[in-house]
């Protein structure tokens, strides 16, 4: 949308020539792009184009087999999820990976948990400290409930809530993190047009109030085109495109790959 | 009705130590999602690294505390061993490759544990007092008789699978691990280190396993059938749910009960021998019509 007001600040993650395959599947070829500070950055491409491997790779769920990812200007070794977590890398999945068995806020108390300061040990035996803690913990997730108006399923245990609050609440769990770089793999799937509306107001109020910058993946283009500042676009591993909205718009390479005609 | 009190007394404290050995698979199966093969192996693992140690170290000034220590040094080396040899090459495989895995753990440790300790049977002692006494005289006409031994053993693993209970409901920790038991992924991207709570849980079995160990050894002996133990625990799981702590407490509980009762007032009736397969027709019986067990969650997957 406004590309030219807003403020978009130094790079803040840099994939280089990133390769990855499983077996003889060739997920990812020779992929470089950048994301800048307070940018919302879409990955979009056909089914099976590699997006989802992409954010995998950014947030060490996969490692690749060539090229590297850099960080806040660090050049990443093998980096493990939860390690990309403790660098304020904060992600929701494709296919919803809520925590069935707990309540709404109990998910979302869950993102909390590297801002917990009495280690996992510790809080076993300060158990008065952990207390304290554990409030003011809340306090946080009740405003994030209050951001996303869940008000009124707190303590539903997710497992009951239809798909498109699921979505919500580990969108929920994610900012619970106070993250710097937020990915969201196709955070609107399965939405009605009403509940992509409150989502996509969400994602830009994240990035506009607490400034969090987004990696996101999105198949409807309506949405990715109003969403984003740029837009990154892969087919077959291979990137094919990398531009503003008006940009990709006009693209050959990847009007063709979406008309189902390259060849 | 003194005596049927008796009989149940005495179910229900075997049923304590089935309810513990239960827990030690429950732990695992909730944390990683697999059947732990190798929870009996543990047992006797335990029970004899700890019977030699006592045995090694008779003469030093505290045997028993020194012992202790130092087989749960080995069951926490253990649980490290297990999660950098065996878990962390497997994440991510399908479960029935974990749970093999397991089974060869359970070889690896029942061979490993009888080639550095020996094979013979070990009689521990560590003190637990013997003989019976009589008690709640003033509610029963004469009393009700039980075995010292049981009552300790009984007010031990109560504590223990307490202790336990509280751990995984109320503590940070508890939530970590549920959250691990829930979803790999999700939790490792809100910054929860698998491997450090594979340890966590592995260790806990351990410890788990030495207690049984320890409680079942003073009883029978520290000795190969030892690992068998496990047999028992399996139908406790059916029973309980293989996901539900408290489950794996009741299911115990019942089982224990179930059989002692089942031997005296119906035994006479077929011939005795109830003891040995009361357990597996109970589990038969719930396979067949509440397989989820008495706790389990139903599980429906999204198609
Ligand atoms: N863990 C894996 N093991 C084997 N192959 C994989 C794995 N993950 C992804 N792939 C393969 O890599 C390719 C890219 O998959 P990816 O999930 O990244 O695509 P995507 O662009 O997210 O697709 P979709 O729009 O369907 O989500 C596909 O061919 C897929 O089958
Ligand atoms: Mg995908």
């Amino acid at each position: 949308m406004n590309e030219t007001d807003r403020k978009l600040g130094p790079t803040i993650l840099k994939a280089e020539n990133i390769s990855l395959a499983f077996g003889g599947v060739k997920a990812l070829t020779d992929i470089s792009f950048e994301v800048k500070e307070h940018e919302i950055l879409a990955i979009i491409g056909p089914n099976g184009a590699g997006k989802s491997s992409m954010l995998n790779v950014i947030n060490g769920v996969y490692h690749p087999n060539a090229g590297s990812v850099t960080y806040k200007g660090n050049v990443r070794q093998r980096m493990k999820p939860h390690e990309a977590a403790t660098q304020g890398i904060a992600r929701t999945f494709q296919n919803i990976a809520l925590f069935k068995g707990m309540s709404v806020l109990d998910n979302i108390m869950t993102g909390r948990t590297l801002k917990m300061n009495a280690g996992f040990l510790a809080q076993c035996l300060y158990v008065g400290r952990a207390r304290n803690e554990e409030i003011e913990h809340r306090k946080k997730v009740e405003e994030i409930i209050d951001f996303l108006q869940i008000q009124s399923i707190r303590k539903t245990p997710v497992g009951r809530l239809p798909y498109g609050l699921q979505k919500r609440v580990e969108l929920g769990r994610a900012l619970a993190a106070e993250p710097t770089l937020l990915l969201l793999d196709e955070p609107m799937a399965g939405m009605n047009i009403e509940e992509k509306e409150d989502m996509s107001r969400f994602i830009l109020d994240v990035n506009d109030e607490f400034g969090t910058t987004i990696v996101l993946i999105e198949h409807d283009m309506g949405v990715v085109m109003d969403l984003s500042d740029r837009i990154v676009v892969l087919d077959y591993g291979k990137k094919i495109g990398d531009g503003t909205p008006s940009d990709i718009r006009n693209n050959k390479a990847v009007i063709d790959a979406y008309l189902g005609v390259s060849d | 009705m003194g005596f049927f009190v008796e009989v149940l007394l005495s179910g229900l404290m075997a049923g304590v130590l089935y309810s513990l050995v239960a827990l030690g698979f429950v732990l695992i199966f909730k944390a990683s999602g697999v059947f732990n093969f190798a929870q009996g192996a543990m047992v006797l693992f335990a029970a004899l690294t700890f019977v030699r140690l006592l045995d090694i170290l008779k003469d030093s000034f505290a045997p028993i505390t020194l012992s202790l220590i130092i087989t749960i040094a080995m069951m926490v080396m253990l649980a490290m061993a297990i999660e950098r040899l065996v878990l962390r090459p497997l994440v991510n495989q399908p479960g029935i490759s974990l749970f093999m895995a397991t089974l060869g753990i359970a070889y690896f440790l029942d061979g490993f544990g009888q080639t550095l300790w020996g094979s013979d049977i070990y009689t521990l002692d560590i003190g637990i007092p013997k003989g019976s006494i009589f008690i709640l005289e003033s509610v029963f006409d004469g009393g009700i008789l039980v075995a010292k031994e049981d009552l300790v053993a009984t007010v031990i693993a109560g504590l223990l699978v307490v202790t336990l209970a509280i751990f995984f409901q109320k503590t940070r920790i508890g939530r970590a691990l549920r959250a691990v038991a829930d979803d790999h992924q999700a939790a490792q991207s809100i910054g929860i280190p698998l491997n450090y709570i594979w340890v966590i849980v592995w260790t806990v079995a351990g410890l788990v396993a030495l207690v049984a160990g320890v409680i079942w050894g003073s009883k029978l002996g520290v000795q190969f059938s030892l690992s068998l133990i496990a047999l028992k625990a399996l139908p406790v799981l059916i029973l309980g749910g293989f996901e539900s702590v408290l489950g794996a407490i009741v299911g115990g509980l019942i089982i224990g009960a179930g059989e002692k009762l089942s031997e005296i007032y119906i035994g006479p009736y077929v011939g005795g021998g109830i003891e040995y397969w009361f357990a597996y027709m109970l589990a038969l019986g719930f396979l067949m019509f509440r397989p989820q067990g008495l706790f389990g969650e139903v599980h429906i997957d999204r198609v």
